[in-house]
């Protein structure tokens, strides 16, 4: 699925430079958890948290990750959106709860 | 490509740049040409262990010798030790603060993910003296 795609149905709010609307991701992943995102094993994967600290960034980059959802209307500060342009990773803020956004995009076929 | 040694002293008092040593071991692994899934595997392992350095024992240091066959890290502290070690190897067992939760962390897989993602772990400890983990990551993919 494309980020463009992503930020269609989650009516994402894109932060950063690293987004680019053809970036494509194969797998996402849910979870305020970051031990249980590192136990996740996926390439090009999405992670969606309601979480917000650097240590997201680090996780998604630990996991070669190719972009982050901050749900619930949680946005990043300048510090974590410049740590994850740093790692290339395109940042997006969404109002939805995780559930929501994890559901729509698993309806549209995200689920490998 | 011969033996390479780095070092990485990791702050114990400062969450918000732990996983800093892990970033800068992926940027070493990519510039010596180490496949994706092995740095992968090796640097989730030794983020792993530097979270748990700053969540449990103040800090400490992690050696890395990376060789044609392997990444074989060290991570040693002078923490309170792991009084069973067994148990901390449980899968959700967590002696961590409520506000390491809050942050994230201390769900009880840090030490099963790390030796999910290695193929050789090595714990050795010592209450009130400290903690040190060797783990060996595989090149050949």
């Amino acid at each position: 699925m494309k980020l463009k795609t992503v930020v269609g149905l989650l009516d994402a709010k894109v932060l950063g430079s690293s987004y680019d609307d053809n970036k494509e991701v194969l797998a996402a992943c849910g979870s305020d958890l970051m031990s249980d995102v590192l136990a996740f094993v996926k390439d090009q994967a999405l992670l969606l948290t309601g979480l917000v600290n650097s240590q997201v960034v680090r996780t998604a980059e630990m996991m070669d990750m190719k972009a982050i959802v901050f749900v619930r209307g949680k946005v990043p500060g300048d510090d974590i959106v410049s740590l994850a342009d740093e790692a290339g990773i395109a940042v997006l803020s969404t109002q939805l709860p995780l559930y929501i956004s994890c559901g729509k995009l698993y309806c549209e076929g995200l689920y490998k | 490509m011969s033996s390479f040694k780095v070092q990485y002293t990791v702050d114990g008092e400062d969450f918000s740049i732990a996983g800093d040593a892990s970033r800068k071991l992926k940027k070493v692994l990519q510039n010596l040409g180490v496949a994706p899934q092995i740095i992968r595997k090796a640097t989730v392992a030794m983020y792993e262990g530097e979270i748990n350095m700053v969540i449990h024992a103040d800090g400490g240091v992690i050696d890395v010798e990376i060789t044609p066959e392997k990444i074989h890290i060290f991570l040693r502290d002078k923490g309170p030790g792991i009084p069973n070690v067994s148990l901390a190897m449980t899968e959700g067992y967590s002696t961590a603060s409520d506000n390491v939760r809050e942050l994230g962390f201390g769900a009880g897989m840090g030490l099963p993910n790390m030796q999910k993602y290695t193929d050789y772990m090595n714990i050795t400890t010592e209450v009130g003296v400290g903690t040190t983990i060797e783990m060996i990551v595989n090149t050949a993919v």
